[in-house]
């Protein structure tokens, strides 16, 4: 189970990285999620259609779940003291079952007088490329 | 230069959606945050509802009758647009307010912006959608910007 950071607000200095985590969702993850949604877009579990129709390699990984990983990535990293208080990303490039992809980030800037925190975090696929950059801003308890 | 943005298309601007007013449930925080792979037990056990649970508590849900045959449902706030292959999208998230089970969550959406650009392979339209979350106090819990791209 997951460990959360224990150190304080002091020990985060800029260029800290967020742990990279590897993501490897399969047909029933991916089904789950967009169960939970109410999203039949066929590219997401019918493989023909998003093949053959559509012409993608595979089906298509959700672009909000790569979005949902980057805010795991940073509340993960914040720990319990810490807060999320906003998140900008922008899905560049899609990825598909079968593929690994990989989310993290790094420390761009803290304020340790106000606790303010602001990150850099990503989605990157096994090539490096980053599909889904995005900021973020987080408060840590002063 | 010519533009592929009508007048009419313009003026649908600052369209708005009807209020949309849910319940924050148990189960289908815990749903959303097992199909995320989440790893935190508040957000597992369905104690608060994790980051970006809006975007399933506020999908529509349409009848059979209502999705395209490739399974989409029709966004009712947009109109009709000239270009119609959806590509790439961003999203900024302002959290004001932690959610939990219990919680009735109201969102109404608005166009905010309808724009286009020439890119190298041809012209990109681009729209914005402002989703304002607040609960039953009107108090703010949740700001939405999404931009998506056309071309």
């Amino acid at each position: 189970m997951l460990m959360n950071r224990s150190l304080p607000l002091a020990a985060v200095q800029v260029g800290e990285e967020l742990p990279e985590r590897a993501l490897k969702p399969d047909n029933v993850q991916l089904f789950l999620y967009n169960a939970a949604l109410w999203n039949a877009h066929r590219i997401h579990f019918d493989e023909p259609y998003a093949t053959q129709v559509e012409g993608y390699p595979g089906l298509v990984i959700a672009g909000p779940m790569l979005g949902d990983w980057l805010n795991q990535s940073v509340e993960e990293w914040l720990g319990e003291e810490g807060r999320l208080v906003s998140i900008s990303y922008s899905n560049r490039a899609a990825c598909y079952i079968g593929d690994t992809v990989y989310s993290g980030g790094k420390v761009t800037a803290v304020d340790h007088a106000s606790g303010e925190i602001q990150l850099e975090v990503y989605i990157r696929n096994e090539a490096g490329e980053v599909i889904t950059p995005g900021v973020a801003k987080a408060v840590m308890e002063v | 230069m010519t533009t592929l943005l009508s007048d009419e298309l313009l003026a649908t601007i600052g369209r708005q959606s009807a209020p949309h007013r849910e319940l924050v449930t148990r189960r289908d925080i815990r749903k959303y945050a097992i199909a995320t792979g989440n790893r935190q037990r508040k957000y597992l056990d369905g104690d608060q509802a994790p980051p970006m649970f809006h975007v399933a508590l506020f999908w529509d849900v349409v009848e059979l009758d209502e999705l395209t045959p490739d399974g989409v449902s029709i966004d009712t706030l947009l109109p009709k647009f000239p270009l119609e292959k959806a590509m790439a999208g961003g999203l900024e998230i302002d959290y004001f307010k932690p959610v939990y089970p219990g919680d009735w969550l109201t969102a109404t959406r608005t166009l905010t912006n309808i724009y286009e650009k020439h890119g190298r392979s041809g012209p990109l339209i681009f729209y914005e959608v402002d989703m304002q979350i607040v609960d039953d106090a009107g108090t703010p819990v949740i700001r939405e910007q999404t931009t998506r791209l056309l071309r």
